[in-house]
């Protein structure tokens, strides 16, 4: 089995290719078909690989495949060989599975848009991109899964690009994405150097031997790698693409923020733990980027009205507490997150994207409500996935996050893991908010819709419940056992059999509190407060005091955190961002630009002022060679 | 019998007017005459410097020199010629419809 | 008594080939009828893909004929190959682009082929002065090609400007020919290296004389600050001609500046390597940066093609067995690329016009989308994107500057790769999103568009394949070496 995984990225690739050159002739349905089954066969084979990596004998825990060399010049050798390891296993069942969920469900989504074949070349191409990036056995195809995935993602999320969000959306992801891989081209570039070779197996073996630990080598190799990961995985400062991202068809959000693209960084972080083992420092930058972007974007969150723009910082937000995870060297820990945020967060996206199909493509919160009476499987899926990234035991989320904040807490970081557990709160808050505004209580749809609303086809439905399933059950190969959980022990032989993961009662039982806490108060101050006053008088009398007291909470809690919450949610929103972030971007487009202009000038179109430049060249030469 | 840093400095002198030529005149024969006027000056050197070396190369030298310099001539006349019916004029500084 | 020396025609038999097909081409020119003139294309070819032929005959033989004056290694027919590959996708291009603008003219092939025997002698020349012949025949058939769209005034304006310039570094070029001449008694390159292995030179005079020899040379390959002709000629010179200068010349220019500096000059390469590293920095950001502001992609192109110079610039620099390879393995990418993009720009014009503005490219997706597919892969190439050959020419002279201790330099060429992305994107963005402006420009049927689609065919399989499968290509770079003479 292990000689076919060559397919797992094969499959997209040979889908999208057969839909560029036959994709006319198979007519709408035949695109979508095919590009699905190229996706579900390549997980198919992943499945395959993850059932024969048991089969391997014992104490071996990966194979290579090499299809041939790529480049051969001198000692520089490069093959394109595959690296089937549990983590690349698990990292392509989920890109895989997940992606395969996410094209069944946009054979629906987009169904009446001009350009569905576009579409799906595109993201079949982004898929086994994604692959790519995963299964590579060195840093050069990793880079190149890396670039490509990059390029896929401007051009998916510019789909729209008659929209000039959209376009500018894509440019802005390219560009600041762009930062982030310079940064990852010169650590592999530092790595080469270094090591003399581009293998991970080689590199990995040699690093404890060439690398000092905390030494300056290893330092910059690790930030430079993440400042890589930084720009694909969105953290601070180079966030600002994810949110602008959503201008892309829903699909493609789903697929950008679950399960691919943005874990690239975390899934390079646990891939690369050998080299950042070697450098405590650079551990400690990520988990304190990591953090801080988890609480930083959680807090914006809170403030926002459009259904995917919430969904968006809060991938961002759950992407730092992978972060914080793989700093403090909890790698299953950051995996098992990864995968089940796979799960719960395309979920939320695909929900918010049946909604969006329901409502004409209406993304504001306040012009909703109620909907779970007419889009019943949407709006209970959508509370599955909810109840997921809360916390809530026994859903998914509730076993990674809670891995999380305890390897955290037991490795030394208690305000790390503080900053994590409000996190945590926030989080089930704004999710409890979206879900009670667009959900439930009094319907806010605008009259000329509201006959209209109805529950999406099947095609995209099954998508969800499968979602829903996982993103419920999925949370068990984490429960704690005596020698690990079972992710652990499967990720064991990657990422070491770290200490931290034991169950911690108290530590769980506080981090379910605060999500209860969240959702209680999202509860409260949205759907108690919101709900007809008149009905719910009618209904139970005491409630009316709730209520009124519910008045007084909302200004208490809005006199005391939403003011100067929204204050600063606000400032990091509107002055923060477009101004000192955007404006950085900017600023360098700015002077390239002024600089361009400049040179400009300088090509006069006059044959003697060439002649001049040409004589001054030849006069610094000379004076050069002569002089030195 | 004259040392040979005289020729080279003469050679070096001619090709500097040359040099000059070219950068200072705008008419385009003038300038075009100026580059003569440096590939003379490298003749002028390599003949020097072949006699000083007792080396007949560079009097050979000079004549592929000259065979290319008068088929520049033939081109570059032409090209000027070209110049003059299209635009009226040969002043190089009129010909500024490509920059940037 | 003088003996005369001992002459293997064999030796420059490609070189023979060529320069008769060009012979032969002017006369049939003169009793063909005028609307037959694609025979002439037809024999063009034909004379081209034969001296290839002969080419791989002579591949692994090494020896030198005219006292030394050409030289017969794989270095050199390493590169005849890449000139004979660029001459032959010119003539298929340039069927459809001179019947298209109306310049049908004979002569067009003849000085193409003479073009190509200049860069074919600057490859495989042994002496500077058979180097500055070959420059020179390459150089003459060029200025009247840049202004074969007369009465045109643009490519009048080219013509011109290229020839007084040309003219000009020409001069530089000899100056520091007879200077080296002077210094080391001989111009033969051979000797001038077993001379400077000796240390018996006048260090002043060679010093100086390697000082203007690069003036020279750095004129020919548009290295900053002898570049500025560059985007007026490109941009003025008929599109077709402009290809065949983009790959042709440059790789030329490549050739001579590898063999000098790698061979006569080797010894004293501490004194020449900051100067060329220097240059490469310079070369690649003026390049770059400057492209960015550009609105017509000739120009756009021609830009490009300098910051492209810069990137060679970096393996000549790292020298040694690699930094050559990966040059002479860029110089074949290089040709693909850029004659693949001119190509494109021929296909997608409408008759004698042509889409020179980038906006003029808004919505060639969905006009044609193969032709825009086709222009976005080498766009990528260009930026150095994988899996294209662009990405792994890059990779392959970053890695040799590593590998010879010049790390800055190839941190300084990513940065710069990076910039580049800006200005190759902005094609993209103009086909595929943005909406057309104006009516339709729907393909044309004219004279040579089988050709024409041959040409692309040949680049983007060229662009692809060297991507994918790049080793064979680079192992035959890397024998090339093995007995450079």
């Amino acid at each position: 089995m292990i000689h076919l995984a060559w397919l797992v990225p094969a499959l997209p690739l040979l889908g999208m290719i057969l839909n560029i050159f036959v994709g006319r002739r198979l007519g709408r349905k035949g695109v979508g078909l095919l590009a699905s089954a190229a996706v579900g066969s390549a997980f198919l084979v992943s499945l395959g690989l993850f059932i024969s990596l048991g089969g391997l004998p014992h104490g071996v825990h990966q194979a290579e495949q090499t299809l041939f060399t790529w480049i051969a010049a001198g000692s520089f050798h490069v093959t394109v060989s595959l690296l089937i390891d549990p983590l690349s296993v698990l990292m392509s069942l989920v890109v895989s599975g997940v992606g395969f969920l996410i094209h069944v469900y946009s054979i629906g989504y987009m169904e009446h848009d001009k350009d569905y074949r576009r579409f799906f070349v595109y993201l079949n191409l982004f898929v086994a991109a994604m692959l790519i990036l995963v299964l590579a056995n060195n840093f050069l195809l990793l880079y190149v899964g890396w670039e490509l995935v990059g390029l896929c993602s401007y051009l998916l999320i510019g789909f729209w690009y008659e929209k000039k969000s959209a376009a500018d959306a894509g440019k802005k992801a390219f560009l600041t994405t762009r930062i982030g891989d310079v940064g990852f081209a010169l650590g592999i570039l530092l790595i080469f150097v270094t090591f003399g070779t581009l293998d991970y197996s080689a590199v990995f073996s040699q690093a404890p031997k060439l690398l000092q630990v905390g030494g300056t080598t290893a330092t910059m190799i690790t930030l430079l790698l993440f400042v890589g990961a930084i720009g694909k995985s969105a953290q601070i400062p180079l966030y600002v693409w994810l949110p602008d991202a959503m201008e892309g068809p829903t699909p493609v959000s789903a697929l950008i923020h679950a399960a691919t693209m943005v874990t690239a960084g975390v899934f390079m972080v646990t891939r690369t733990h050998v080299l950042f083992e070697l450098a405590p420092f650079s551990q400690s930058v990520v988990a304190i980027i990591g953090t801080l972007t988890a609480f930083y974007a959680a807090t914006i969150a809170l403030t926002q009205m459009d259904i995917k723009r919430v969904l968006a910082y809060s991938t961002i937000s759950q992407l730092g507490y992978m972060f914080l995870a793989v700093g403090v060297a909890a790698y299953s820990a950051g995996i098992f997150h990864l995968m089940t945020h796979a799960f719960f967060k395309a979920l939320l996206f695909m929900g918010a994207g049946s909604v969006m199909h329901a409502l004409d493509g209406e993304t504001d919160m306040r012009r909703m409500g109620g909907l779970i009476r007419k889009m019943p499987l949407t709006g209970w899926t959508f509370v599955v996935a909810w109840l997921a990234i809360s916390g809530v035991p026994p859903f998914s989320g509730f076993f990674s996050k809670d891995e999380i904040l305890a390897a955290a807490y037991h490795a030394g970081h208690p305000i790390l893991w503080l900053i994590g557990l409000i996190t945590a709160g926030l989080t089930s808050f704004y999710i409890g908010r979206q879900v009670f505004l667009t959900f439930f209580g009094r319907s806010r749809v605008a009259p000329d819709l509201e006959p209209h609303v109805h529950e999406s086809p099947s095609v995209m439905t099954w998508p969800l419940l499968a979602l829903a399933l996982l993103a419920a059950v999925a949370g068990f190969v984490g429960l704690p056992s005596a020698n690990g959980s079972l992710i652990q022990s499967f990720l064991s032989p990657v990422v070491g059999g770290e200490g931290g993961g034991s169950f911690d009662l108290l530590l769980a039982l506080l981090s379910t509190g605060v999500g209860l806490t969240g959702i209680f108060v999202a509860w409260l101050m949205y759907s108690a407060g919101v709900v007809s006053p008149t009905r719910m008088a009618a209904r139970v009398r005491p409630l009316y005091n709730l209520l009124w007291n519910k008045y007084y909470v909302d200004e208490l809690y809005g006199f005391l955190f939403i003011r100067p919450f929204r204050r600063t949610a606000a400032f990091l929103a509107e002055i923060f961002d477009p101004w000192v972030i955007d404006g950085a971007v900017n600023a360098v487009a700015l002077v390239t630009d002024g600089a361009s202009r400049v040179i400009r000038v300088w090509e006069s179109g006059y044959v003697r002022n060439y002649a001049l430049s040409l004589l001054a060249g030849a006069v610094i030469m000379l004076a050069y060679f002569v002089l030195r | 019998m004259i040392p040979l840093s005289h020729f080279m400095i003469l050679s070096a002198v001619l090709f500097t007017i040359g040099v000059l030529g070219v950068v200072l005149r705008r008419n385009a024969i003038m300038i075009f005459m100026s580059v003569e006027l440096m590939l003379n000056a490298v003749n002028l050197a390599f003949v020097a410097l072949a006699r000083s070396l007792h080396t007949l190369d560079g009097q050979v030298f000079v004549f592929f020199v000259m065979t290319v310099a008068a088929a520049e001539v033939a081109i570059g006349l032409a090209l000027i010629v070209v110049l003059f019916r299209t635009k009226g004029t040969i002043d190089v500084d009129e010909v500024n419809l490509l920059k940037g | 008594m003088i003996t005369i020396p001992p002459v293997h025609l064999a030796v420059v038999a490609p070189l023979l080939v060529v320069g008769v097909t060009a012979l032969v081409v002017m006369l049939c020119d003169l009793v063909l009828p005028a609307n037959e003139r694609t025979w002439l294309a037809y024999l063009s070819l034909f004379g081209l893909i034969g001296a290839m032929l002969i080419g791989t005959q002579l591949w692994g033989r090494q020896t030198s004929t005219f006292s030394g004056m050409f030289l017969l290694d794989n270095f050199g027919l390493a590169l005849t190959f890449i000139f004979l590959t660029v001459a032959v996708i010119t003539v298929l291009l340039s069927v459809a682009y001179t019947s298209d603008r109306g310049l049908v003219r004979g002569e067009f092939y003849a000085l193409i082929l003479f073009a190509v025997m200049g860069m074919m002698i600057m490859a495989t020349a042994g002496d500077l002065i058979v180097v500055f012949l070959g420059i020179e025949l390459l150089s003459l058939p060029l200025y009247v090609l840049s202004g074969f769209a007369r009465p045109a005034r643009d490519s009048i304006e080219a013509a011109l400007k290229y020839f007084l310039l040309g003219a000009f570094a020409s001069g530089f070029l000899l100056y520091g020919i007879v200077l080296i001449f002077g210094a080391t008694g001989s111009t033969n390159l051979l000797q001038i290296a077993s001379v400077l292995t000796k240390g018996a030179h006048n260090s002043v005079m060679l010093y100086a004389g390697i000082a203007l020899l690069l003036v020279g040379l750095g004129f020919k390959v548009s290295v900053v600050p002898f570049h500025q002709w560059t985007p007026d000629v490109y941009e003025g010179a008929p599109t077709a001609v402009t290809a065949f200068m983009v790959a042709g010349t440059k790789a030329a220019g490549f050739a001579v500046l590898l063999r000098i500096l790698l061979v006569a000059v080797l010894p004293v390469r501490d004194v020449w390597l900051p100067a060329i590293a220097i240059l490469a920095v310079v070369t690649m950001t003026v390049g770059n940066v400057t492209a960015i502001a550009q609105q017509n992609i000739k120009r756009m192109l021609a830009y490009s093609s300098i910051a492209h110079a810069g990137y060679i610039l970096v393996a000549v620099a790292a020298g040694g067995a690699a930094g050559t390879s990966s040059a002479i393995f860029y110089l074949l990418i290089y040709a693909f690329m850029n004659l693949g993009a001119f190509a494109v720009v021929i296909a997608a014009s409408r008759g004698g016009e042509e889409r020179l503005a980038i906006r003029d490219y808004a919505g060639l997706a969905r006009q044609r989308p193969v032709l825009a597919a086709i222009m976005a892969i080498f766009m990528l190439s260009l930026a150095g994107f994988p899996p294209t050959a662009g990405f792994v020419g890059k990779l392959t002279i970053f890695q040799a500057a590593v590998q010879n201790g010049l790390t800055w330099l190839a941190v300084i060429a990513v940065l710069n790769s990076v910039v580049s992305v800006f200005y190759y994107a902005r094609v993209i963005v103009f086909m595929y999103m943005r909406e057309p402006e104006g009516e339709p420009w729907p393909a044309v049927a004219g004279d040579g568009r089988r050709m024409l689609a041959l040409a692309l065919g040949i680049c983007v399989a060229g662009v692809l394949l060297l991507g994918i499968l790049p080793t064979p290509a680079y192992q035959a770079a890397q024998t090339a070496l093995l007995n450079i003479l």
